[in-house]
């Protein structure tokens, strides 16, 4: 029962960061305190929010590398909307980034639905065409503070029995995304055309639409981390949430979700992504510089992806890896059998070796017979 | 043909384009990035990716300045940039091929593994006390406008374009791209070719990171920031298949080339950096879909004459 239990990434991971918590609350107790609990979620929460985008569209066999850029650009649109016309009130400006957010989605999934330009290439050419865009907006400079309305930068600060807005707007996304990856036809979907595309062809799906609705839900919430972005640090530029991209695929990556697609859960992702917020604020507490942090979660994504790659292993692969039989196969001449073994006595062999069409079950018995005399 | 384009549009557009010394100190743009690129080019073919070129760049550089700060020499210099490298690409290249990890978590794992080292080591502070015959390799000519580093990048696209055209590696480098149980079954050490496309990836970033140290004079942990996207933007840019087993080394120099240049001009007409690098989005994807578009548009021509 408990290996099963165990045999979880989820329940893995989980177990790992009540560990990190617990290791961490020992030596200073205020870690735990609720308050900096819920201040260390709401400081996870948009990376969060992007990771269970970054998840949909990992699942169905993608990446979206402009999920950050996205958020740039409609956290910018929604901040200059705010500028321009101060009387609109704020949801109208929360709509206006997601719906921007979606249409950049769907740029990229119609160039990779349409086009079936590999979604690394597209999603690179528009995060940098997504970035270039906010300059174009912006002219360069930045929206301040002073510039947005207190409406505007009040929402994500709000707070709501205890939890700030931000938070419960992550706790909604999470709620939404785990109906959606398991209850619904296009969720199942995402896992179908990740697992097997050519199988989900035959049972109906249509393969470039789910990649399709996967990336516009990756833009869709890129779009409200965008928004609650702006108004939360109160500033939008060109260079907002640089490289976050890479902190969102390392939470999918951590989380479980296989970068080959097909495997991984909602819950996965938003734990890899908790497991990133929490390690970025325990450094401070535990007196670690901050500049610690990036070589720890580097360290952290390539023991995730070792310990997923060990739980599910390509069969083809052991085919290839029979390394104890030691051919030396040439390119031109047949494979060689092996002639002579550790365990002979110098010069003595095992016999004539055989030719490719040779005698396996000899060949086996002689490797035996060499192998344990 | 876009490289010859550009160029007349170019010296159109602003009358110092073809200024000799102008056009030599464009190619800084783009000669240490493609000394990379080149590398990651066989990467690609292969049918892997290396994100970590970037981060390898400044491991490798704060390593020097670190050696540089106990009275290292410039050969030592090299030694520890070059060696720095291969150590990182041999460490991408275990936990790849060693441990049959994806490549592309694997290096962005790597990418903030390399570079977290570095602002470990540096912080907020850089390094920059270089021995003054350092500066060659990055501020040196050879002879008139002709500088250290663009014959080193003519140099290393004979050496890759031979290596992977006219060697018995390359067609292995091919094999392992467009199938690599195939290959395998073939008798090609699949993971062999790999670990050595990582190292030598690895010793490339170290390269450039000389490169680029040298001609900085300085050394931060943000040193060469983002450069894994452009280098792979100008590799698929150069014909390489992102998917693996097809390209050319020439596409390759000629992308970087047009990206070099592109980014040059605009910058003599003041256009900023950013706009730049939308157009080298648009050009990245444009490069790929046009075909695509084409090869349907004249499918339906067809089918309407047929009718």
């Amino acid at each position: 029962m408990m290996a099963r239990i165990f045999k979880h990434r989820e329940v893995l991971l989980f177990v790992a960061i009540l560990l990190l918590v617990g290791a961490i609350a020992l030596r200073f107790p205020g870690f735990v305190a609720p308050r900096n609990l819920v201040s260390i979620y709401n400081d996870t929460a948009i990376l969060i929010i992007l990771a269970l985008g970054q998840a949909a569209v990992i699942l169905s066999r993608g990446i979206d590398l402009s999920i950050a850029a996205n958020l740039a650009l409609s956290g910018t649109i929604a901040a200059l909307l705010n500028v321009a016309f101060p009387d609109l009130p704020v949801i109208f400006l929360l709509m206006a980034a997601v719906v921007s957010g979606s249409v950049l989605g769907a740029i990229n999934g119609l160039l990779v639905w349409r086009l079936s330009i590999p979604p690394i290439v597209v999603t690179l050419g528009t995060m940098t065409i997504y970035r270039g865009t906010i300059f174009l907006l912006t002219g360069g400079a930045w929206v301040n503070a002073h510039e947005m309305t207190d409406a505007f930068k009040a929402v994500p600060r709000a707070v709501v029995f205890g939890v700030p807005v931000l938070a419960w707007f992550s706790l909604g996304v999470i709620a939404l995304m785990l109906v959606l990856f398991v209850k619904t036809r296009l969720g199942r979907a995402f896992y179908a055309v990740g697992g097997n595309p050519h199988a989900a062809v035959y049972t109906g799906i249509s393969v470039g639409r789910t990649h399709f609705f996967a990336y516009l839900i990756a833009g869709a919430l890129a779009g409200l981390a965008g928004y609650l972005w702006t108004a939360r640090y109160a500033v939008a530029y060109v260079d907002i949430a640089n490289g976050f991209e890479l902190d969102v695929v390392a939470a999918c990556v951590i989380g479980g979700i296989s970068i080959a697609g097909g495997a991984g859960t909602a819950i996965g992702a938003v734990l890899g992504a908790l497991f990133l917020g929490i390690i970025k604020n325990a450094l401070p507490v535990i007196d670690v510089s901050p500049f610690w942090q990036m070589a720890i979660s580097g360290t952290v994504i390539i023991i995730a992806v070792a310990v997923n790659a060990r739980s599910a292993r390509v069969k083809g692969r052991v085919i290839l890896k029979k390394r104890s039989m030691r051919y030396e196969c040439q390119r031109s001449a047949p494979c060689a059998r092996p002639t002579a073994w550790p365990g002979l006595p110098d010069g003595e062999k095992l016999g004539e070796p055989a030719d490719r069409g040779g005698d396996r079950d000899l060949h086996r018995q002689q490797l035996r017979l060499a192998l344990f005399p | 043909m876009v490289v010859i384009a550009i160029f007349i549009v170019n010296s159109f557009a602003s009358p110092y384009f073809l200024d000799a010394w102008n056009l030599s100190d464009a190619t800084f743009n783009f000669t240490e990035k493609a000394l990379i690129a080149f590398a990651m080019a066989l990467v690609i073919i292969s049918g892997e990716i290396d994100l970590s070129v970037a981060a390898i760049i400044a491991l490798a550089s704060t390593a020097m300045g670190y050696a540089a700060q106990f009275g290292a020499g410039t050969p030592e210099l090299v030694a520890v940039g070059l060696g720095v490298g291969l150590l990182c690409g041999a460490f991408n290249g275990f936990l790849i091929t060693g441990m049959g990890l994806p490549s592309i978590v694997v290096t962005i794992g790597t990418m903030s593994l390399f570079r977290g080292l570095s602002y470990v080591i540096l912080g907020d502070k850089a390094f920059n006390g270089y021995p003054s015959d350092f500066a060659y390799f990055g501020q040196g000519y050879v002879f008139w406008v002709i500088s250290f580093e663009f014959v080193l990048f003519a140099v290393m696209a004979v050496l890759f374009g031979i290596l992977l055209h006219l060697t018995s590696f390359g067609r292995m480098v091919y094999a392992v791209g467009n199938n690599a149980m195939a290959a395998r079954f073939s008798g090609i050490r699949v993971g062999r070719v790999k670990f050595l496309l990582f190292l030598m990836t690895g010793v490339m970033s170290g390269m450039a990171a000389i490169c680029l140290t040298s001609r900085l004079g300085s050394t931060r942990p943000s040193i060469a920031f983002g450069w894994e996207l452009e280098i792979v933007t100008m590799v698929v840019l150069g014909g390489i298949n992102i998917l693996g087993g097809a390209g050319t080394i020439i596409g390759v120099v000629l992308a970087a080339f047009i990206m070099g240049l592109v980014t040059f001009g605009f910058g003599l007409m003041n256009v900023p950096g950013i706009v730049m690098s939308i157009f080298i989005g648009l050009l990245l994807i444009g490069v790929i879909a046009l075909p695509v578009l084409y090869t349907r548009l004249r499918r339906r021509f067809r089918r309407e004459q047929v009718q």
